[in-house]
């Protein structure tokens, strides 16, 4: 079922087609999807930013109610994470310019927020991004210069990050409303674990290796190192969600310069 | 204290990447340490720094809402500050990561004053809003930028400022030897990355043998070096 059309304009295309620049348009907004993140709104007005070049494409243009009301919708609340917001903002696309009628997207920009932010959080913070700061680790470690080191990093995590960008809006765009679907993706459904038993072998490799590389040729110093690094391992597991690893780090560091300066 | 301008424009983008725009990851410590080493002539000090931190960066992970250490602008400022400094070398990879990791506590908390002020325009614009404006949507996001860009250029500037000249004095007054500053710093990033790898990896199934085999690998690589 399609909205009626606004008055005096035609009605809106059930096969709606968007030029290449526009959709380069939406890629880089997207890229900024984040860009007025706040506690009340969270993405919502990223969404309606990279939404916009394509409601300009409704009929009557940016002038009109159809278009007003469209970016009232779009902009008001949601949540997802950055990357896979792009599925919604596929899926939204195309729903507001095949007149879907504005309940049922209001349903599914609610009912999308929290498998994209699950699915997302999983699959990149939790999975990709730690994975390929481990792979950096272990290139650094073993001996790797500072540019190959950065581009190993670089190269690695992007082809992740911006093909899951480009994946999302390619089928947000081709499946619209009915894009749950996708989320049943196998990679998306088993890619966290399969990662996760990759960063796991990956840290084992890399932490060993990077404070090598670290302390310099001293094994005795080094063992020590990782033997203590290990003991405050078991215990900031042990305690944990109590206290922040970055934090205890700060402090027996910031003690450790006292201690040097004053003795 | 030249390197003060391009060191703050390379913080503002680097912090601007945490979150706003474009989320590739350079702000993360192992790329924003070693590049700013680059910018004050040493990228190698500036990579030990930016390893050290990104071992410790592993347990941070960016969820939504939550308050995470801004690393962005903090890897250019504990970078420079340990590349600046290598003419000394003990005890300066251990600043670098002492001032980065106080550039990050401070980084977060402006992220959150950040988002509140986005609200805050935000709720100016409410009108406009409700009126389905594209100029206050449009608006929002590039003063959104806008504004992040300014917080991570001055928080890079003051951080770089005020701690720069005490890192100076403190390497002066160091009495540890290299390698057991270095030992220290590296052996407590180790233990939060590898508390990180249990936290994060553990659900998945067999995931302590992985993390088990890894180490083996690691072991044995570093006995045949």
């Amino acid at each position: 079922m399609t909205a009626p059309a606004a008055r005096g304009y035609p009605a809106p295309d059930p096969t709606p087609h968007v030029s290449a620049l526009t959709w380069v348009s939406v890629f880089v907004r997207m890229l900024a999807i984040q860009g007025a993140w706040n506690y009340e709104t969270l993405l919502g007005n990223g969404v309606g930013f990279s939404l916009e070049p394509v409601l300009r494409r409704l009929p009557g243009g940016v002038h009109t109610d159809a278009f007003k009301a469209a970016m009232i919708r779009e902009s008001a609340y949601f949540n997802a994470h950055p990357y896979l917001a792009a599925v919604a903002v596929g899926a939204l696309a195309r729903a507001e310019l095949s007149g879907v009628p504005p309940e049922r997207i209001e349903r599914f920009r609610t009912a999308i927020c929290g498998p994209l932010g699950s699915v997302g959080d999983r699959l990149v913070w939790a999975g990709w991004l730690p994975l390929s700061s481990l792979v950096a680790l272990i290139a650094f470690g073993l001996g790797a210069g500072p540019l190959a080191v950065v581009l190993t990093f670089l190269v690695l995590y992007n082809a992740g990050h911006f093909g899951l960008r480009i994946w999302g809006l390619y089928v947000g765009w081709t499946r619209g409303l009915a894009v749950a679907s996708a989320l049943a993706n196998p990679v998306l459904r088993n890619g966290p674990a399969y990662i996760a038993r990759a960063a796991a072998t990956v840290a084992g490799i890399a932490i060993p290796l990077a404070a090598s590389r670290v302390v310099g040729s001293d094994g005795f110093t080094l063992a020590g190192a990782l033997v203590a690094g290990a003991v405050i391992a078991v215990g900031l597991v042990r305690v944990h969600g109590r206290i922040e690893g970055w934090k205890l780090v700060l402090i027996l560091i910031a003690v450790f310069a006292l201690v040097s300066v004053a003795r | 204290m030249t390197a003060l301008l391009p060191l703050s424009l390379l913080g503002g983008l680097l912090g601007l990447d945490v979150v706003c725009f474009p989320q590739m990851m350079i702000s993360r410590p192992i790329v924003g340490a070693t590049l700013a080493g680059a910018f004050v002539g040493d990228a190698a000090t500036g990579m030990l720094v930016g390893a050290t931190l990104e071992l410790i960066a592993l347990a941070t992970l960016p969820f939504g809402a939550s308050r995470y250490p801004e690393w962005g602008s903090a890897g250019v400022v504990g970078g420079a500050i340990a590349a600046t400094l290598h003419m000394e070398p003990a005890g300066t990879i251990t600043l670098g990561v002492l001032a980065a990791l106080t550039t990050a506590w401070i980084g977060g908390w402006t992220l959150v004053k950040l988002r509140q002020w986005n609200a805050w325009l935000a709720g100016r614009q409410r009108g406009a809003l409700e009126h389905g404006s594209r100029g206050a949507v449009v608006g929002l996001q590039l003063v959104g930028l806008t504004s992040d860009l300014a917080r991570a250029m001055l928080l890079t500037a003051i951080a770089y400022a005020a701690m720069f000249p005490v890192a100076r004095a403190t390497v002066a007054l160091w009495s540890f030897d290299l390698v057991l500053s270095r030992a220290v710093t590296v052996g407590a990033a180790s233990a939060v990355a590898a508390a990180a790898a249990w936290t994060i990896f553990h659900s998945a199934r067999g995931a302590r043998w992985y993390f088990a085999g890894g180490l083996v690998i690691g072991l044995l690589l570093l006995s045949f070096r």
